[in-house]
């Protein structure tokens, strides 16, 4: 046996485990899965002992999510299993092939599955403790009996009043406390295993340390084989014992964590973990632009002149300044952002003040990010910075000018929106996309439009072919690199960046911060980047802004505001940032932190 | 939720009243005049007295300036009267009182009908597996709105009444008399309610709290009848709410072709002979069904989904970000 306890997070593995098979609870042997003919998972094995944590780490496309789908025999339609062995322990029936009322024997009391989403995996029009019953009721446990259990569960996976809240709508719990009741769920029966999808890939970094902190305990205490698939590395690090790498439906790397992800041997992995944001070192040798070192910020902080801003001692990352250093105290606030308030009624009587007397600067050329989990009020920020909604006090300033509705300020400033699948019109080709704030400010004519569209997509890296597709043609990372160009076309002085990487894969994600890292570089951009992600804002950010409760409760330079947090708050959400367990076995390596 | 009742409530009273005026307003600009026509037919093209013209005017009101016309009008509908018919002299509450029975009969019937092939439809397509009955299944509704009301009736009577001898093709007479005009009337509702109901359906069974249903271990029967029906019936509801208002306009039709007595009928008259009394009486008894009804679906809302009374923002799940 390999591990006996998994006490809560910091637990660290036992030494290398031989993945030669043994009497675990899954094993997996040649897996192949179709969708009609093409096949997308090509011979995977997998085993996952006793007590074990197993992670299946990949992009999107690499099969993970479809071979924890063929597990449980609830792959789409269109999809099916046409090769390969599962069985799950001792028994001598291959799950492969059973029938749906075999299944049915299987799904819940052996095999508990933990869902992507807790926004749409709970049913919203029956009540939490009825669905807890449900896992129940299905296996023979009388209705009556099922609900008390129900409420016993929801207050072992860490719900207050789990009387009350079983009788509450899903829509009246927390995202976390939704993911906590699908964790119940999976577990009502005491399965032998249980198959978490992204269990908390939807949730902020402090939700999401909580749940998986629970995660951690239920199945560590019953000795509960557990598949985690997931796409972050760092939680594969911190929770897993062992790694199984996945890519394009194959097998590249398999081994105890500590050890693929510390020194991961196949290419893949090694540019996996170099994409991670938030590091400090090169970036990785695949990457296709050698611009500026994207973790090394352009040091262009004043000393003096931003009114929050501050100097930049004290940090722990070494600037290197890639030759834009206008010189300490020379530059000016571009962007002032003076006691915004902004309130949204809620009903008759509640008012909700999302932002509340948030004051920044923001000095030319340089980067500021807000960060702050969902609810903090940084996408408002942005709104109001961008004179998409009316502050009900406070002042935006752009060089000393008020931001208002007029169309000249809107030239100046920019936004590159979060989804690069919703914010392209599907109907418009790359070029309409592109040349559309042109055509709306009426710049130039047709000719030197289109020149200028060819010109711009050739900025952001995409091929001149590129332009006569539609959106649904191109990749996330493309999309995301057409919003760019589109928000570069009127030359704005500003762009606020909402998320712009947080749908995207980690190694597109650091192709598309690399590029915005050069594009500021070259052109003298000013960036307001609204992030939750604190490794990707360490990567791109000289100045931090932390935000809770529409308040703006700590600012500074990056490095300090990460390695000396004044405000309670900043310090949690940093020690809930994934990755903190590999970090601490491989001191060389101060990233993820 | 009481706070939510009260308000439907309230918007229910202004809707009825918004019925009232604005037909009100559409009647009397209409260029018509009701006393002329009513004298016209009584007396077959003779001179008019020109003082039994005053003495009509003065008793319908027609004397009176427009907006005290209305004030009197609103006032007397308010109290359940509703005037007397131009035509026949008799009072508007007594004819639709008269004739509402018929249709009620006929419009529930249908109603009923209509449901369960409906339902019975879509939930048998959204159940099934086998291919070709699904499609065959899902087939049926398109046609079903596609077919004009009234060229069904024609079909019908001349099958089961004129061919066959089935069932009369005529009348209101014994419950025999009301099948042809149900199937006729049920028909359309039948198909839009199949319609929406199974693309409800088709839906709901690809929300992932259906796979973490089948994930728990419940089969597909418990996942259609625990999850599944209930919310993709949602739509269904409301569209249901929208049909049974349409209904009384679908009876017109079918109490025409079959030549039934009933609201239906009432109207058909009242509009050729403008008399105005009778069609402001409808119209108003026509808005209370629909308001009703509606009322009725806003109630039962909630009790199907939890969502509605937190408002908007409950409906997406998505908070204040």
């Amino acid at each position: 046996m390999t591990l006996t306890t998994r006490p809560g997070t910091g637990a660290t593995t036992t030494g290398p485990v031989d993945p030669a098979p043994s009497g675990g609870p899954l094993r997996v042997r040649g897996l192949r899965v179709a969708y009609g003919d093409r096949e997308v998972v090509h011979g995977v094995d997998l085993d996952v002992r006793p007590g074990e944590v197993v992670a299946l780490v990949g992009e999107s496309g690499s099969g993970k999510s479809t071979t924890a789908h063929a597990l449980i025999g609830l792959l789409p339609d269109g999809g099916r299993v046409t090769a390969g062995e599962v069985t799950l322990g001792e028994g001598p029936t291959p799950l492969t092939g059973l029938l749906p009322d075999a299944w049915r024997r299987v799904r819940g009391v052996r095999v508990g599955f933990v869902p992507q989403d807790p926004g749409t995996a709970l049913d919203p029009v029956v009540r939490v403790g009825e669905q807890v019953a449900e896992a129940l009721v299905v296996h023979g446990t009388p209705r009556r009996a099922a609900r008390e259990r129900a409420v016993e569960i929801l207050a072992e996976v860490g719900l207050d009043r789990p009387r009350e809240r079983a009788r509450q709508y899903p829509h009246q719990l927390s995202g976390g406390m939704r993911q906590r009741v699908l964790v119940g769920i999976a577990m009502a029966c005491e399965p032998e295993l249980v198959i978490a999808d992204e269990p908390t890939s939807a949730l902020d970094v402090t939700v999401q340390r909580r749940v998986l902190d629970l995660l951690a305990d239920l199945t560590g205490r019953a000795g509960t084989a557990v598949l985690l698939i997931t796409h972050d590395l760092a939680v594969a690090a911190d929770r897993a014992d062992r790694v199984v790498v996945l890519k394009d439906g194959v097998v590249v790397e398999e081994g105890p964590a500590a050890r693929v992800l510390g020194a991961p041997e196949h290419p893949y992995t090694r540019e996996l973990v170099a994409a991670v944001p938030g590091r400090n070192n090169v970036p990785s040798a695949s990457a296709p632009d050698a611009g500026p070192e994207p973790g090394a910020p352009d040091d262009t902080a004043p000393s003096g002149a931003g009114a929050v801003a501050g100097t930049a001692t004290g940090t722990a990352v070494a600037r290197t300044d890639p030759g834009t250093d206008p010189g300490p105290g020379a530059t000016p606030a571009l962007l002032e952002v003076r006691g915004l308030v902004k309130e949204f009624r809620l009903d008759r009587r509640e008012r909700l003040r999302a932002v509340d007397d948030v004051s920044f600067a923001v000095p030319r050329g340089s980067a500021f990010a807000l960060v702050g989990e969902s609810g903090s009020g940084k996408s408002t920020t942005a709104r109001l910075v961008l004179g998409l909604e009316r502050p009900d006090a406070g002042a935006v300033e752009l060089d000393g000018a008020p931001v208002g509705a007029d169309r000249a300020t809107r030239r100046r400033t920019q936004l590159v929106h979060q989804d690069p699948y919703s914010s392209l019109d599907p109907r418009f080709t790359v070029a309409a996309v592109v040349e559309e704030p042109l055509r709306a400010h009426r710049v130039g004519d047709r000719a030197e439009r289109r020149e200028r569209v060819a010109q711009l997509l050739q900025q952001v890296h995409l091929s001149p072919d590129l332009a006569r597709r539609r959106p649904a043609e191109l990749s996330g990372g493309q999309r995301q690199r057409v919003a760019i160009a589109r928000a570069l076309a009127l030359d704005p002085e500003l762009l606020v960046l909402d998320e712009p990487t947080s749908a995207l894969d980690v190694s597109v994600q650091a192709r598309v911060l690399e590029l915005l890292a050069r594009l500021r570089a070259e052109r003298g951009l000013t960036y307001l980047f609204i992030s939750h992600d604190l490794g990707v804002v360490r990567q791109v950010a000289d100045h931090v802004g932390v935000m809770s409760d529409g308040r703006l409760v700590e600012t500074g330079p990056v490095g300090r505001v990460f390695d000396h947090p004044a405000h309670p708050y900043t310090a949690e959400l940093i020690a809930a940032i994934p990755g903190a367990r590999t970090a601490a076995q491989h001191p060389d390596r101060k990233d993820l932190t | 939720m009481l706070a939510y009742v009260l308000r439907r409530l309230a918007g229910a009273v202004a809707v009825l009243w918004a019925a009232f005026t604005v037909s009100y307003l559409i009647l009397y600009l209409l260029p018509s005049d009701p006393v002329a026509i009513m004298l016209d037919q009584g007396a077959g093209g003779e001179r008019v007295d020109p003082e039994r013209v005053a003495e009509l005017r003065e008793r319908y009101g027609f004397d009176q300036g427009p907006l005290q016309q209305y004030v009197t009008l609103l006032g007397r509908t308010l109290t359940g009267d509703l005037g007397t018919s131009i035509s026949s002299g008799a009072p508007v509450s007594g004819l639709i009182a008269d004739a509402f029975p018929e249709t009620a009969k006929l419009a529930g019937l249908a109603l009923a009908l209509a449901l369960v092939a409906g339902v019975g439809i879509a939930l048998l397509a959204s159940w099934t597996r086998a291919a070709w009955l699904r499609d065959l299944l899902l087939a049926l509704p398109p046609l079903g709105v596609a077919v004009p009301g009234f060229w069904v009736g024609l079909v019908l009577l001349h099958l089961f009444s004129f061919t066959w001898f089935v069932f009369p093709a005529v009348g209101n007479e014994g419950f025999a008399s009301l099948v042809l005009p149900t199937v006729t009337l049920a028909i359309g509702l039948a198909a839009v309610v199949a319609q929406v109901l199974s693309q409800g359906l088709r839906e709901a069974w690809r929300a992932p709290y259906v796979e973490t249903a089948f994930a728990k271990g419940s089969g597909r029967a418990r996942v259609l009848g625990a999850h599944v029906v209930r919310n993709g019936s949602l739509p269904t509801v409301t569209v249901l709410g929208v049909l049974v208002g349409n209904l009384l306009g679908g009876t017109v039709v079918v109490e025409t072709v079959f030549s039934r007595q009933g609201f239906g009928r009432l109207v058909e008259n009242a509009v050729t002979t403008q008399d105005i009394p009778v069609v402001q009486g409808l119209v108003v008894v026509a808005a209370a069904v629909f308001v009703l009804t509606s009322l009725l679906v806003d109630l039962v809302h909630p009790l199907l989904d939890p969502r509605v009374l937190a408002g908007a923002h409950g409906r997406t799940g998505g908070g204040a970000r």
